[in-house]
C-alpha cells in the first residue's frame, strides 16, 4: 500500500513538473534562433518570446543585447555573449566555447527593439528572487504604464506571496489600468480607488489626468473621490512634515540655548559670548575630523563620539578661563559682564578666523547620519534625527547633574537665593566657577552637533546666540524643562509661520510676538516664585 | 529760556560747547577758505569722516541719556539711528529725480527694477524737507513710544531689557532686508545727489553738514544736560540706582522712563539723519545689533553718566576704529574686543569719570 502510493506521488511531482517546465532544453535554442537576423521585425518578436519562455539564461541574453554585446553566427545561428573582459558566451548553455567563435555579426539594435526590451526586462524583473528588484519593477511599470506589462503583472500578482510586494504589484497594475481607455469600468473605478489608498503625489497627478474625454462619468467621479482623499493626506502629511521640522530646529535651539539657561539661571549673568562656545565646539569637531580623514580613515564614523568629549573640554576650559579672569570680578553687575563677554565674543571670533580663515569650513557626516528614512511620503532624514534624540540626551544628562549630583545641588540652592546658600556654607565662587564650565561645556557639545547641519563658520556663534537668548527668557530662568518648552514651542511656532508668512516674515512675526509676550510675562514661562528673584 | 540750558553749568560742560562751537566755525573755514597747499588746510574727506564721529557722539550722547542716567542699558539704540537715517535716505532718494539710472521722475531706481508702478504710501510727501526731517524724528520716537509703553509698564528691567531692544533691532534688520518692504532691501538707499537744492558732493555742503552735525550735537548735549540736572533727571538717577525704591516713594517710574527713552530715541534719528547724507549710504547692515552694542562701548569708554565722555569716547573709538582697520585689519575686532573687557575690568567710570576721579572734581552723576 505504502509503497503503491510513493509511486503514485512520485508520478503525479514528474507530471508537476514537467507541466512547470515551460519549453524543454531543445526548445531554448529554437527561441534563442529567432534573435540571430538583421531582420529588425524578428528580434523584436523574438524578444518578446524569450520574456514570455523563462528561460534562465534569458535575461542575460536580453542584458547583453540592450548593452550591444549579444552576436550570432550566421552559420548556425549560435547566439554568443560577449563577456565583461571581451571573451565569448555560448548563450545556449551559458559556457565558454570550446574554440572563440569566428564570423561574428552582432545583433542590432533600433528603437523599436529598444523599447520591446525594455518592456521585456521589465516584466522579466518583476520575476526577479530578490524582492526589492520586484518592487523596483512595479514602480517603473508603474512611471512607464505601458499595457503590454498588463499580462505579466497579472501573472505576478497571483504568484507573490510577500504582501508588500504584491501591493506595489497592484498600484502599478492600477497605474496602467486607470487610463487604459479599453479597460472594463469596473477595473478603472477599483484602480481609482486602489491609487486613492497609494495616496502619493503621482498617483494624485495620475488621477488628475482622468477627465471625460478619456472616461465615463462613473470613473472620473470615483478618481475625484480618490485625488480628493489624497490631497488631504497630502495636508496632513506636510503638518506632519512641518511638526517634525519644527521639532528639529527646536532641539536645536535646545541645544544652544541649554547652556546659556544654566549660567543665566544660577549667575544671572548674559554670557554674550556662549555662542563662541558653540563655534568652537564645531572647529574642536572639524579639527578631530581633520586629523582622523590623514591619520585614521577608517575611524572617520567615530569622529563625533570622540569630538563630544573633547568639544566638552575645549569649551568647558575656555569658559572657566572667561569666568575665572573677567567675569568673577564683574559678579553684582550684569550690564557690565554683558559688555564684557560681548569684547570675549569678538576676540574669539577673531582668534578663529586667524586660525582657521573666514570661510566655511567643511565638516563630514559619518555613514549614519546620512540618509532618509521615508514612511510613506513622511521623510525623516538620519541627521535630524540623531541631533533630536542627541538633543533630548543631552537635555536629561543635564537634568540629571542638576537633580542627582551635589553640585546640582549647590547650584540650585544658589539660584533660589544666593546669599543664603552662601551663608549655609555653599562656596558660591566655586559654584559660579563650576556652573560656567558646565554650561561652556554643554554649548560646545552643542557646536558638534551643529557642525553637522551648519556653515562650520566664525559667524556661527552669532547666529544663533538672539534666538538662545530668547529661548531662555521665553521658557523663563532656572527652570530646564521652562528652556525645553521654550525651545520646542519657537521650533515649531518658527516652522509653522514660514510656510504662511515667509522665513523672514515669520521670524520677524515670532520676534515681535516674544517681545509681547515679555510683557506679560516678564520672568518667562516658568517664572521661579519668591521674593529672592527680584532683586 | 536760554538760561534754562545753561544751568548748574560747570567747566567740563561750558568747555565742551565752547570747543563744539569752535570746530563748527573753524573746520569749514580751515577746509574751504585755507588753499589746500597749506599745512593748515583740511580736506574734504576728514572734514566728512569728523562729520561721521559727530553723528555718533551724538547717538552716543542719547545713549548715556538712558543708560548712564537711567540704568537703561539700551542694545536697540542703532534702530533709531537707522530709522532717522532711512527717512533722511529716503528724502535723499526722491531728490534724485530723473538722474537716476532707469530716468523715472518719480520711482526710485530700485523700485523700478522691482517693476512696481507706483509710490508706496511709506514714500508719500518724502520729497518735502519738512516733511522729511519731522519723520526723522518722529518715527524713532513713535517705535520708542509704542516699545517702551509695553516695555516699561509690565516692568522688563535690567538684561531682560536689553536683549529684547536687541530683539528689536534684530527683527527691523530682518525687516529692512526684505525688498517687499520698499525701502531698497539689501542695497538700502544710496547713490544720493542733492540736498535742499545743493550738491551732496560739493565741499561747500559737506562742510556745511559738518557745522550743522556739530551745531545739533551742542544742542544735544544741552537737552541732555538739562535734563539730568533737572528735578526730572534727580528721579531718572534715583530709578537707576533703586529703581523699587523710587516707586514706594511714588514716583511713576515707567512714566520717567518712557520720557527719557523717547526723547533718547529722537535725538538718535536726529544722529542718523545727519549721519546719512556724509556717509553717502544707508542700508540694513545699520540695524545689526553689533552696531548698536559698539554704541554702547563708546559711552563705556568715555565715561557713562557723563555725556561729555559719551561724546568723547565715540569719537576716540571710531577714530581709533578708522585708524586700526586702516593700518592692520585683522586686530580691529581684538582692539575692539579687548577694549570691551578691559573698560569694564578696569576703567569702570570711563575715561572721564577716572579722570574726575582722580583729580578730586565732583562729575554730575557718575557711574553706578
Amino acid at each position: 500500500m505504502f509503497r503503491r502510493f510513493v509511486i503514485l506521488f512520485s508520478v503525479l511531482i514528474g507530471l508537476v513538473a514537467l507541466a512547470a517546465a515551460p519549453i524543454r532544453a531543445d526548445d531554448a535554442s529554437l527561441v534563442l534562433k529567432r534573435l540571430a537576423t538583421d531582420n529588425y521585425g524578428e528580434i523584436e518578436a523574438g524578444v518578446a518570446a524569450l520574456a514570455a519562455s523563462g528561460l534562465p539564461v534569458s535575461e542575460a541574453v536580453l542584458t547583453a543585447l540592450a548593452d550591444s554585446r549579444l552576436s550570432y553566427r550566421p552559420s548556425d545561428k549560435a547566439l554568443f555573449i560577449k563577456d565583461t573582459s571581451g571573451g565569448w558566451i555560448d548563450a545556449a548553455t551559458n559556457a565558454a566555447p570550446a574554440e572563440a567563435p569566428s564570423g561574428l555579426k552582432s545583433v542590432k539594435l533600433n528603437n523599436r527593439v529598444r523599447r520591446a526590451l525594455e518592456a521585456a526586462l521589465g516584466s522579466m524583473t518583476l520575476m526577479s528572487p530578490d524582492p526589492m528588484k520586484r518592487i523596483a519593477a512595479a514602480e517603473a511599470v508603474f512611471k512607464s504604464r505601458d499595457a503590454n506589462t498588463l499580462a505579466p503583472l497579472d501573472v505576478v500578482i497571483g504568484k507573490e506571496a510577500d504582501p508588500v510586494v504584491k501591493r506595489y504589484f497592484e498600484e502599478a497594475r492600477a497605474a496602467v489600468l486607470l487610463l487604459k481607455t479599453d479597460a472594463p469600468e469596473t477595473d478603472r473605478v477599483r484602480a481609482a480607488e486602489r491609487l486613492g489608498e497609494r495616496g502619493d503625489q503621482d498617483s494624485l497627478a495620475l488621477l488628475g489626468s482622468v477627465t471625460e474625454a478619456n472616461a465615463t462619468a462613473n470613473i472620473v467621479s470615483a478618481a475625484k473621490l480618490a485625488a480628493k482623499g489624497i490631497e488631504s493626506r497630502l495636508a496632513l502629511l506636510s503638518t506632519a512634515q512641518n511638526a517634525w521640522y519644527g521639532l528639529s530646529l527646536g532641539s536645536v535651539l535646545l541645544l544652544a540655548a541649554i547652556g546659556l539657561a544654566i549660567t543665566f539661571g544660577v549667575m544671572g549673568i548674559i554670557n554674550m559670548a556662549h555662542g563662541e562656545m558653540v563655534m568652537l565646539g564645531a572647529y574642536t569637531t572639524f579639527v578631530v575630523q581633520e586629523i582622523i580623514r590623514t591619520k585614521v580613515p577608517s575611524l572617520f564614523d567615530w569622529s563625533l563620539p570622540i569630538a563630544i568629549p573633547l568639544a566638552f573640554c575645549v569649551s568647558g576650559l575656555v569658559g572657566l578661563l572667561i569666568e575665572r579672569v573677567i567675569i568673577r570680578h564683574l559678579y553684582g553687575r550684569p550690564l557690565e559682564t554683558l559688555l564684557a563677554t560681548w569684547g570675549v565674543s569678538l576676540v574669539l571670533q577673531q582668534a578663529v578666523r586667524s586660525v582657521f580663515g573666514a570661510n566655511n569650513r567643511e565638516v563630514g557626516a559619518p555613514s549614519y547620519m546620512a540618509g532618509v528614512w521615508d514612511l510613506g511620503g513622511f521623510q525623516i532624514t538620519y541627521g535630524r534625527l540623531w541631533i533630536i534624540v542627541f538633543s533630548l540626551v543631552v537635555f536629561f544628562a543635564l537634568l540629571g547633574v542638576m537633580k542627582g549630583t551635589s553640585l546640582g545641588l549647590r547650584m540650585r540652592a544658589v539660584i533660589q537665593n544666593r546669599r543664603m546658600a552662601a551663608a549655609m556654607g555653599i562656596r558660591t565662587p566655586v559654584v559660579d566657577a563650576l556652573t560656567f564650565a558646565l554650561g561652556s561645556g554643554v554649548a560646545g557639545i552643542a557646536g558638534v552637533a551643529l557642525s553637522q547641519i551648519d556653515n562650520v563658520s566664525p559667524n556661527l556663534g552669532q547666529s544663533y546666540i538672539i534666538d538662545s537668548f530668547l529661548v531662555v527668557v521665553f521658557g523663563g530662568v532656572g527652570n530646564l524643562w521652562g528652556t525645553l518648552l521654550g525651545a520646542l514651542s519657537l521650533g515649531l511656532a518658527n516652522k509653522f509661520l514660514e510656510p504662511v508668512a515667509g522665513a523672514v516674515l515669520g521670524k520677524i512675526i515670532l520676534l515681535a510676538v516674544i517681545i509681547l509676550f515679555i510683557q506679560r510675562r516678564p520672568r518667562g514661562l516658568f517664572a521661579l516664585k519668591g521674593r529672592a528673584v527680584d532683586s | 529760556m536760554i538760561a534754562f540750558f545753561f544751568r548748574k553749568f560747570d567747566r567740563m560742560a561750558t568747555g565742551f560747547v565752547i570747543l563744539l562751537a569752535a570746530i563748527a566755525i573753524l573746520v569749514p573755514v580751515l577746509n574751504l577758505a585755507v588753499p589746500e597747499g597749506s599745512p593748515f588746510h583740511i580736506p574734504t574727506y576728514l572734514v566728512s569722516l569728523w562729520g561721521k564721529y559727530l553723528a555718533f557722539a551724538l547717538l552716543a550722547v542719547a545713549l548715556d541719556l538712558v543708560w548712564g542716567y537711567c540704568g537703561i542699558l539700551s542694545l536697540g539704540h542703532g534702530a533709531f539711528f537707522a530709522l532717522g537715517g532711512y527717512a533722511m535716505g529716503m528724502y535723499l532718494m526722491r531728490q534724485i529725480g530723473t538722474r537716476g539710472v532707469y530716468a523715472d521722475p518719480v520711482l526710485p531706481d530700485f523700485m523700478v527694477f522691482l517693476n512696481w508702478k507706483e509710490l508706496p504710501f511709506t514714500w508719500y510727501f518724502f520729497d518735502h524737507f519738512a516733511y522729511a526731517v519731522v519723520m526723522v524724528v518722529l518715527v524713532p520716537s513713535v517705535l520708542a513710544l509704542v516699545f517702551g509703553w509695553f516695555a516699561f509698564r509690565s516692568r522688563v528691567t535690567g538684561v531682560y531689557l536689553s536683549i529684547i531692544t536687541q530683539a528689536l533691532t534684530y527683527a527691523l534688520l530682518l525687516a529692512f532686508f526684505r525688498n517687499d518692504m520698499g525701502f531698497g532691501g539689501n542695497n538700502g538707499l544710496t547713490d544720493f545727489k542733492d540736498i535742499l537744492g545743493l550738491s551732496v558732493q560739493a565741499p561747500t555742503t559737506r562742510a556745511a553738514l559738518f557745522a550743522l552735525t556739530a551745531v545739533f550735537l551742542a544742542l544735544g548735549f544741552l537737552v541732555a544736560r538739562a535734563i539730568v540736572v533737572s528735578r526730572f533727571g534727580q528721579v531718572l538717577a534715583a530709578i537707576r540706582d533703586a529703581e523699587s525704591r523710587t516707586r514706594f516713594l511714588g514716583y511713576r517710574v515707567e512714566s520717567y522712563k518712557l520720557l527719557v527713552f523717547v526723547v533718547s530715541a529722537a535725538m538718535a534719528g536726529i544722529a542718523g539723519a545727519l549721519y546719512v547724507p556724509q556717509v553717502g549710504i544707508i542700508n540694513p547692515s545699520e540695524f545689526a545689533p553689533s552696531n548698536s552694542i559698539e554704541a554702547v562701548i563708546w559711552v563705556a569708554v568715555g565715561g557713562r553718566g557723563t555725556l561729555v565722555g559719551a561724546a568723547l569716547g565715540a569719537v576716540l573709538v571710531n577714530f581709533a576704529k578708522t585708524w586700526l582697520t586702516g593700518m592692520l585689519p585683522e586686530f580691529w575686532l581684538y582692539g575692539l574686543g579687548a577694549l570691551f573687557i578691559l573698560v569694564t575690568l578696569f576703567l569702570p567710570k570711563g575715561i572721564i569719570g577716572a579722570l574726575t576721579s582722580r583729580f578730586g572734581r565732583p562729575g554730575d552723576g557718575g557711574a553706578q
